[in-house]
């Protein structure tokens, strides 16, 4: 908590914050948040260093569907669910995402490493269908590859658990 | 990718700069001596050559954008913002993300011109969330900018200041609408605002805002750099320049291609991306989701802003999604349907509910529950849309349905519970 309220009350002292500061304010809290998310007690904390009331800090957080009021996993993996990336096989991805993790479309995996999204258009029709992961992306996916990728991930935290 | 113009003939030159450049790459390649040469004018010389070059907003609603400069410039002196569309939220587009990601300095260079023709001193680059890579570049190509004295104080010893923030968007399309976007970054929901007054006369926090998409700020440096004629030499007599295309789908290479206006629909489609992939050409999709679906007989139209306006096709973002015969246009209608009632944000009632059961319709038409009544309605629906929602996003949000509707109807009914009863038609063509 403390990481992300120093954030905060550096965003709000930059020059020419105030009221603009509001959603990067959000952002970058939930950027440092090991949950990923904007907990209650952090709400609390923007609406009293912008000076504003705890409702236009909800109404602005809930508006953006980037900011999370829940806590979700340590690894956000996001699919696109829009037309190009659907027509080359979306649905084959997203099916092999979900038995892999165990989660539907908004599901936290139970050991709260990943959490399952859609999301509209990654500007990477070129490549579709593509999944972000975080702020990694990987595109020109099969059911078989998106697996590997979070394989991938799931074994390099396990060796940063043991280093 | 495929066929790229030449160097001589192209305002972004995307082979020069294929990874992310340097400041120093940047320059080597003439970069930077536009702002040299507009700061050296007058701000009415910039807007004039911007003018004569005679070029439209490549956001999607071609206005343009020497009009736009000069509103900006006419208000009472006092504080004014430059501010860089890079919400690139319509499905199928990526052509801002590759500029950011990959011509930094050219969008920097635009934006700096642009304020010194409208007497800014400050600027946003609202970027998406989903491109954090984009937000990165351009944070260390600001940074870079800076400390060559390119931005920040006294640029270039001309006594002119301007210095430029990024602003991250939190994951909604609307915000991609001007008024949405100014909200966005005021600290509120992303909902547009009544016009008039426009932001160019009443914008970011009420001071007199120049709002341009990152591919129109793009083109300005080569425009004062090269010169108007240069620039008109390029494409058609209607259309001046060239338009980058986001191609996408079933077609051999998909990519970003950039393009001299005047090129067809089907030349893009064969030369730029190499022809269909497998089987036949079914259906285009241009513009996006909010964009058109088109059959393949209407792909000699050329890229050109009446020849399309004529058509009804939409150039809007310049995406060019492709569909085979193996695609159901109800399949792809439906996603795009879903796509806006996500995104709609509630505000007016024909968006908000007319989307509802746009969808409702749709669902029921794949479940094979619905009648030939029904596509009366969702008619009905996609015209209200189009006529009386409150911002551009809603109205565009009924193209798909009723473009797809005019040319693709028997698809729809073949769908129906009674179907039998169908008047007979000739074929659209």
């Amino acid at each position: 908590m403390s990481t992300s309220l120093q954030t905060v009350t550096d965003i709000v002292a930059a020059p020419g914050a105030g009221q603009a500061a509001l959603l990067q304010a959000l952002l970058a809290v939930q950027d440092a948040s090991p949950e990923n998310y904007v907990s209650e007690e952090a709400v609390n904390e923007i609406a009293h260093l912008l000076g504003i009331s705890r409702s236009r800090v909800y109404s602005t957080a809930s508006f953006y569907s980037v900011i999370s009021l829940k806590p979700r996993g340590r690894h956000i993996v996001r699919i696109c669910i829009n037309a190009p990336c659907e027509n080359a096989g979306k649905q084959a991805v997203l099916a092999a995402l979900e038995q892999e993790l165990g989660v539907g479309l908004g599901g936290t995996t139970p050991d709260g490493r990943f959490t399952l999204e859609g999301v509209s258009c990654l500007g990477a029709c070129y490549m579709s269908p593509a999944i972000k992961i975080d702020k990694q992306l990987y595109g020109d996916l099969t059911a078989e590859a998106a697996v590997a990728v979070i394989r991938r991930y799931r074994e390099e935290e396990n060796i940063g658990h043991t280093a | 990718m495929g066929t790229q113009l030449d160097n001589a003939k192209s305002v972004f030159r995307l082979g020069l700069f294929r990874e992310f450049p340097t400041l120093m790459h940047y320059r080597d390649f003439g970069g930077y001596q536009a702002l040299a040469k507009a700061l050296l004018g007058s701000p009415g010389a910039v807007i004039g050559e911007i003018g004569a070059a005679g070029l439209r907003g490549r956001g999607g609603a071609a206005f343009p954008a020497a009009a736009k400069l000069q509103m900006v410039r006419d208000n009472p002196p006092g504080e004014r913002y430059v501010i860089c569309n890079a919400d690139e939220g319509e499905p199928g587009t990526f052509k801002d993300r590759f500029i950011m990601t990959h011509i930094p300095f050219q969008l920097l260079e635009g934006m700096t011109i642009a304020a010194y023709a409208v007497a800014a001193a400050q600027g946003f680059i609202y970027i998406r969330h989903e491109y954090p890579e984009a937000q990165e570049t351009m944070r260390r190509a600001i940074a870079a900018a800076r400390a060559a004295g390119l931005l920040g104080s006294d640029i270039l010893g001309s006594g002119f200041s301007f210095d430029i923030e990024i602003f991250s968007g939190a994951g909604s399309y609307l915000c991609g609408e001007e008024t949405a976007l100014l909200s966005s970054i005021e600290g509120k929901k992303g909902r547009p605002r009544l016009k008039p007054p426009y932001p160019t006369q009443s914008g970011l926090w009420g001071k007199p805002t120049l709002i341009n998409n990152v591919e129109t700020l793009a083109n300005i440096p080569p425009i004062v750099g090269r010169g108007a004629d240069w620039y008109r030499a390029l494409g058609t007599a209607d259309s001046h320049g060239t338009k980058l295309i986001s191609l996408s789908g079933d077609v051999a290479s998909r990519g970003l291609y950039e393009v001299p206006f005047g090129t067809t629909f089907r030349e893009i489609i064969d030369n730029y991306g190499g022809g269909i992939k497998q089987g036949r050409l079914k259906a285009v999709n241009i513009g996006g989701a909010s964009g058109v679906v088109v059959p393949p007989w209407e792909l000699d139209c050329p890229l050109e802003y009446s020849a399309c306006s004529q058509r009804g096709i939409t150039i809007g973002s310049g995406a060019v999604f492709v569909m085979d015969d193996s695609r159901s246009i109800l399949e792809n209608v439906r996603n795009r349907v879903d796509f806006f009632l996500h995104e709609s944000c509630g505000k007016c009632t024909p968006c908000r509910e007319g989307l509802r059961q746009a969808g409702r319709i749709i669902h029921n038409l794949l479940d094979g529950a619905a009648t030939l009544a029904d596509i009366d309605n969702l008619e009905r629906y996609t015209r209200t849309m189009q006529n009386a929602a409150f911002c551009g996003l809603g109205q565009a949000a009924g193209n798909s349905l009723s473009s797809s509707l005019k040319y693709f109807r028997g698809e729809y009914e073949a769908l129906c519970r009674d179907r039998d009863q169908a008047a007979p038609k000739e074929a659209t063509a």
